[in-house]
C-alpha cells in the first residue's frame, strides 16, 4: 500500500487549558503526527453538536475535543 | 506560504517578516493597513495566547477596530511540533491559514466593555504579610477588609524572636497590629473565615461566616490572600514525647519568655532539615538554616560555656545570612553533616536524651547527650483547598498557593484581581514576606484605584425574536449571566455582559438557535471547519 489511509482530524481546543497545552508542546519540541487541526475556543461550552455534526458532513474524519 | 496566501478569497497583500512581532513589521502593518485601505488583518505566526494583544493594539493604531484580527498559530502548533516532516507542515500551515482567513472574513468590529469598579479591597489571613498589605492599601485610601481565622492578628510571627539582623520581631509585630487596629479604613475581623465567593476583577463578592456562624457580605474589587503557614509537626525524633525536644519556633518563645532554663542547658542539639527535602515535600524551608544558627549564638550569648551542635545536610544561610555561619562556627559552634539515607537518631534511657550521627568525615557513629534537642522542621502551608476552590485560584502539590508566573508576574495569581504574599506562596523569612506583601498591595492598588476596566466583549447575545423563553440558558449558565425577562407580555432570554464569560455554553444548548457568540459565532466556526476540510 502506497497511500495507507491517514485521518483529517480537527480538534476544538479550549483556550485556557488544551490549546494553552498544544502550544507547550511547540515550546517544548514535543512532536506528533501532522494530520491534526486545531480550531480555538475559549470553552468546550461552545460546541454545539451540530458543528461537530457539520465537520464530520463537510468530509472532516475524526472531531477531538479537549477541555 | 506567503504566495499561496495571497490565493485566499478577499486577501488582498501577503507579506512575509523574519520576526512578525518586532516593532519594524508592526509599523509595516500599519502601513499596509492604511496603503491598501485593509479591513482585516491575519497574522501566521506563534500563538494568540501570547501575542493576540500586541497585534490587536497595532491594528487599533493602524485606524482598525482591534477585534478585526485574527491569527493562524504556524508555529507553536505545527512547525515546532512537525520539526521532521517540513512537507507535511507546509500543508498544514496552509489550511491553517486558510482557516483563519476564513474566519476574519466573518469577524466584526466589537467594542470593550467597560465595568465598574469596586474600590475596596480583601485581604484574607492577618499575619505580617496579610496586615502589611492591609495597611499599605488603606494607606493610598483603599477601605480595607482583613479577615483573620484567629481570635488575634499577628501569625506566626507572634512566635518568632528575632530577625536575622537580631531586631526583636515582638514589639515590631505588637505595632503593627496596634496600627492595623487602628486604621480608621481597615476593618478587621477575627475568628472569621470565606464561606462563599463570587464574582470577576473590580466585582468580587466574598461571604464572610463568624465562629457563631454569623454571615456578611463584603463588595469588593481585588483579593490578596495571605494565609501564611505552620511548622511541620514531625511523629519522630521523640518530638511530643519528650518536653526537651522542642521545635525552632518554641525554642524563640522560651527566648522571648526569657526562660530560666536556658541558663542550665549544658548541651545542645539542632537537627536540621526534619520534613523538608524529603519525597514527600521536597522543597527547602528556606529560614530554618539561619533561624537554629541564630537561635545557637543566642544560647551561645546567654551561656559561654554551652556545647552546641548543628546536624546539618547542607547549610543555606544565603546572602548576607553567611556572616552567622562564619561568626558561628568562630564561636565552637560544631556542624556535623549527616546523610538522610542515615538520619541522627534520638533515643531516651532513664531520662537522658541521645543523639548518635554518623559523621561523614570520621565515617564513624558520634553519640552526644543533650539536654535540649531543637527540630527545624519543614513549613507546610495551612489548608488552602476551600480558598483556591472557592477563588479557582492554583496551587502547588505541597499545598501552597501559585502564582501566575514566577518571574514575570511573582505576586499574581493566573485569575485577575487577586494577589498572594507570605507563607501561603512558599516558606520564606519575615523581610520577604514584608516585601511581597507590599507588592501585593501596589499590584491590587493598579486595579482598585481605577473608576472601570475594559472588559474583552467574547459574550453571548441573544436573538429576542427568536427566542422561545424555554430557559434552558438561564439553567445552563455558571455565571448567572442569562436571565428570563418579560418584554410586552413575551419572555425572553437576555444575557449581562459584564458576567458573562463567554463560555459558549447557552449559545451549545439552546434549542432555537437564538444565542450566539460574539467573535466566536456558529458562523465563523463552521467557517472554520469547512476551510480545513
Ligand atoms: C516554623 C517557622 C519558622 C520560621 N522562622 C523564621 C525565621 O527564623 N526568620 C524569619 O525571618 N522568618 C521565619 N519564618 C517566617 C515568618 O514567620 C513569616 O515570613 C512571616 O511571619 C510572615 O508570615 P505570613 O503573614 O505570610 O503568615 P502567617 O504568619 O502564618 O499568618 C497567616 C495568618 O492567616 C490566618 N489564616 C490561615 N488560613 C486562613 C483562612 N482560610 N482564612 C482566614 N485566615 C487564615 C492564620 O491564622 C494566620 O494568622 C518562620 C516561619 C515558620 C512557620
Ligand atoms: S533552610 Fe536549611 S534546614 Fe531548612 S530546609 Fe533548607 S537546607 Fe534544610
Ligand atoms: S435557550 Fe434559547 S430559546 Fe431558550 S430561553 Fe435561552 S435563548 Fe431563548
Ligand atoms: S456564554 Fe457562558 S457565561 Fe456567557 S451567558 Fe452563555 S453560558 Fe453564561
Amino acid at each position: 500500500m502506497s497511500n495507507p489511509f491517514e485521518p483529517k482530524i480537527v480538534a476544538f481546543l479550549c483556550n485556557w487549558c488544551s490549546y494553552a497545552g498544544a502550544d507547550l508542546a511547540g515550546v517544548s519540541r514535543s512532536q506528533y503526527p501532522p494530520n491534526i487541526r486545531v480550531v480555538r475556543v475559549m470553552c468546550t461550552g461552545r460546541i454545539d453538536p451540530v458543528l461537530i455534526l457539520e465537520a464530520f458532513a463537510s468530509g472532516i474524519d475524526g472531531v477531538f475535543i479537549g477541555g | 506560504m506567503r504566495e499561496y496566501a495571497t490565493t485566499l478569497p478577499n486577501v488582498v497583500v501577503a507579506d512575509r517578516n523574519l520576526f512578525t512581532c518586532s516593532q519594524d513589521t508592526q509599523e509595516k502593518i500599519k502601513e499596509y493597513i492604511r496603503e491598501y485601505d485593509l479591513n482585516r488583518v491575519v497574522v501566521a505566526s506563534c500563538t494568540p495566547r501570547t501575542h493576540e494583544p500586541l497585534f490587536r493594539e497595532t491594528l487599533r493604531q493602524g485606524g482598525l477596530n482591534k477585534y478585526t484580527f485574527e491569527m493562524a498559530n504556524i508555529r507553536d502548533q505545527c512547525s515546532w511540533v512537525h520539526m521532521h516532516e517540513p512537507e507535511k507542515a507546509t500543508e498544514k500551515a496552509k489550511d491553517l491559514v486558510r482557516s483563519a482567513v476564513a474566519k476574519a472574513r466573518l469577524i466584526q468590529p466589537l467594542a470593550d466593555i467597560s465595568v465598574p469598579v469596586n474600590h475596596n479591597g480583601l485581604v484574607i489571613g492577618g499575619g505580617v504579610a496579610g496586615m502589611v498589605s492591609a495597611l499599605d492599601l488603606a494607606e493610598q485610601g483603599v477601605k480595607t477588609y482583613l479577615v483573620e481565622s484567629a481570635g488575634k492578628l499577628g501569625g506566626q510571627a507572634l512566635k518568632l524572636y528575632a530577625t536575622y539582623q537580631g531586631d526583636r520581631v515582638q514589639p515590631y509585630v505588637e505595632d503593627l497590629i496596634d496600627t492595623v487596629n487602628r486604621h480608621p479604613l481597615i476593618h478587621v475581623y477575627l475568628n472569621t473565615t470565606i464561606q462563599d465567593a463570587s464574582g470577576f476583577v473590580g466585582n468580587f463578592t466574598s461571604t464572610l461566616v463568624d465562629k457563631q456562624g454569623k454571615e456578611t457580605q463584603l463588595d469588593h474589587g481585588a483579593i490578596i490572600i495571605a494565609t501564611g503557614g505552620k511548622p511541620y509537626e514531625p511523629e519522630e525524633y521523640l518530638y511530643g514525647k519528650d518536653p526537651n525536644v522542642l521545635l525552632s519556633l518554641e525554642l524563640d518563645q522560651e527566648f522571648i519568655r526569657g526562660s530560666d532554663r536556658l541558663n542550665h542547658t549544658k548541651c545542645a542539639v539542632f537537627i536540621q532539615c526534619v520534613g523538608s527535602r524529603i519525597p514527600e515535600r521536597p522543597y527547602c524551608s528556606k529560614a530554618c538554616c539561619t533561624h537554629s544558627i541564630q537561635s545557637a549564638l543566642t544560647l551561645k550569648k546567654l551561656n559561654p560555656e554551652m556545647n552546641i551542635y548543628i546536624l546539618y545536610r547542607d547549610i543555606r544561610t544565603f546572602g548576607e545570612k553567611e556572616r552567622l555561619y562564619t561568626e558561628a562556627r568562630a564561636r565552637g559552634i560544631l556542624f556535623i553533616r549527616y546523610d538522610p539515607e542515615d538520619p541522627p537518631k534520638v533515643e531516651k534511657e532513664n531520662a537522658r536524651l541521645t543523639v548518635t550521627v554518623t559523621d561523614h568525615v570520621l565515617q564513624r557513629p558520634l553519640q552526644i547527650s543533650p539536654n535540649m534537642i531543637i527540630l527545624a522542621t519543614a513549613v507546610v502551608p495551612h489548608d488552602t483547598r476551600s480558598l483556591s476552590k472557592l477563588y479557582k485560584v492554583s496551587t502547588t502539590p505541597e499545598g501552597f498557593f501559585l502564582e501566575a508566573h514566577m518571574k514575570l508576574r511573582p505576586v499574581d495569581f493566573a485569575t485577575d484581581g487577586m494577589f498572594l504574599a507570605g507563607l501561603c506562596h512558599f516558606p520564606k523569612p519575615i523581610e520577604e514576606s514584608i516585601a511581597q506583601a507590599k507588592a501585593a498591595a501596589a499590584r491590587a492598588a493598579t486595579i482598585l484605584a481605577k473608576e472601570s476596566i475594559d472588559m474583552e466583549p467574547i459574550v453571548s447575545v441573544v436573538d429576542e425574536d427568536n427566542c422561545n423563553g424555554c430557559g434552558i440558558c438561564e439553567r445552563v449558565c455558571p455565571y448567572g449571566a442569562m436571565h428570563l425577562i418579560e418584554i410586552n407580555g413575551l419572555i425572553t432570554a437576555r444575557s449581562t455582559p459584564a458576567s458573562c464569560k463567554g463560555c459558549g455554553l447557552c449559545a451549545a444548548s439552546c434549542p432555537s438557535k437564538a444565542v450566539d457568540m460574539c467573535h466566536f459565532s456558529q458562523h465563523q466556526i463552521r467557517a472554520q471547519i469547512c476551510a480545513l476540510a
